[in-house]
């Protein structure tokens, strides 16, 4: 008895879609990762919420992740999509690795990579739903680059994935500057997502800071932002409202 | 190569041109002309033609003879020389001023009449400017800054120009 049939029109193209193992929708997701080039390196940072649909499922969850020596990944969308892309990329260090050789992937031939399986995967129609951030310093050249799901790729000194972009980019364009310092970069990223927090709805209360340089990756202890919620115009928000209860 | 579109397609497309243009390179000692990228390009788009490259594209350079030529392209290869062209969302802006400006006589004319009035260097940028000024206005797509291309026998050169950042 066919319960549920799929919902094909007569004259679709697609093929049969009963077996599809294609994602079609994304399950458990991560919200905005910002970032941005300072003095020594980049600054990333992503809040630790999984998403399972309108509820916040997981508060816990490590959205950035240090590739090799010189590269930092930061990911929002599907987490298990971000679980099969370090997959990929351990196998890409390792092979790297193996030739023992002196030489290292840096964060450009990552990001490279990482534009190769995102565009591919997509124009076979079965994407890893993700917006990744990829940040890194190798000899000196700092570098900060961004893929999304369908491959659309570029780089820049400030980048953001999902409400990161509507959101921190404005606040980014406004105030960043060649040279940051480390204090610095980490206040103008905490007031991007301490923005979020009020905003996104996605977003939680619990968050860490990436850093990478020439000497390698630091991931921050998770924390909180202090927020302030006591606003006067919020406390009685009836009070000047005509016809209002 | 100039390309309007989805930016994912373009850049995959460029680097595969690029990549074909390096081969050449190794296969003839010289630079590919005008011309012959004209026709790479056109093949390479067709070859897509039943999952397209999502890619609006405008090609100048130099022929064999070190003349300008300029080719303007669909999303699937049909391509032709021009004297002047715009793809892409403000197209439709663009085109009628160029039209306009450059003087071009129909192409049922017989023979062939030149497409373009002479125009020196200063003269072209100038118009160039112009016309992506105007089109930021009134195109929500276009903005932000504007680069343009100059390739000449002295080389190849860029300028850029900021555009309405709205």
């Amino acid at each position: 008895m066919n319960f549920m049939a799929s919902k094909q029109p007569e004259n679709s193209l697609l093929g049969p879609e009963s077996d599809s193992q294609r994602t079609l929708y994304p399950y458990v997701t991560g919200t905005s990762v910002v970032a941005l080039k300072y003095k020594d390196g980049i600054l990333m940072a992503a809040d630790m919420g999984g998403s399972y649909g309108s509820t916040l499922r997981y508060k816990s969850v490590e959205r950035m992740k240090p590739i090799g020596k010189h590269s930092l990944l930061g990911a929002s969308g599907e987490i298990s999509d971000f679980q099969e892309i370090l997959r990929y990329l351990d196998e890409l260090i390792l092979y790297d690795n193996m030739w023992d050789d002196g030489n290292s992937l840096g964060p450009k031939e990552v990001h490279n990579y990482l534009t190769r399986v995102m565009y591919n995967r997509r124009n076979k129609f079965n994407p890893l739903w993700n917006s990744l951030v990829l940040g890194g310093v190798k000899n000196g050249q700092k570098y900060l680059g961004t893929v999304s799901m369908i491959g659309v790729n570029f780089e820049d000194n400030h980048v953001a994935t999902g409400f990161g972009n509507h959101l921190a980019r404005p606040i980014l364009r406004q105030e960043w500057h060649e040279n940051l310092s480390f204090e610095d970069g980490v206040r103008l990223l905490e007031k991007c997502m301490r923005v979020l927090l009020y905003r996104d709805r996605s977003a939680v209360n619990k968050l860490q800071i990436a850093k990478i340089t020439e000497d390698g990756v630091t991931i921050s202890q998770p924390y909180s932002l202090k927020t302030y919620w006591e606003f006067s115009a919020f406390e009685n928000p009836a009070q000047g409202a005509i016809g209002s209860w | 190569m100039a390309s309007s579109g989805f930016q994912a397609d373009v850049k995959a497309l460029q680097k595969h041109l690029a990549a074909r243009h390096l081969i050449y390179q190794h296969q003839h000692n010289k630079q590919m002309s005008c011309p012959a990228m004209a026709q790479l390009l056109s093949n390479t788009l067709y070859y897509k033609r039943f999952f397209p490259y999502y890619s609006f594209n405008v090609l100048g350079g130099l022929d064999n003879e070190g003349k300008g030529c300029v080719f303007t392209y669909d999303a699937v290869g049909s391509y032709e020389k021009v004297g002047y062209s715009s793809q892409g969302s403000g197209s439709t802006l663009i085109m009628p001023f160029l039209d306009n400006q450059l003087k071009s006589p129909s192409p049922l004319l017989l023979p062939a009449r030149d497409a373009v009035t002479p125009l020196a260097e200063a003269e072209a940028i100038d118009l160039v400017k112009t016309v992506f000024a105007s089109a930021s206005e009134r195109d929500i797509y276009t903005g932000d800054k504007l680069e343009i291309v100059v390739i000449n026998a002295d080389g190849i050169r860029r300028e850029y120009m900021d555009l309405r950042k709205d």
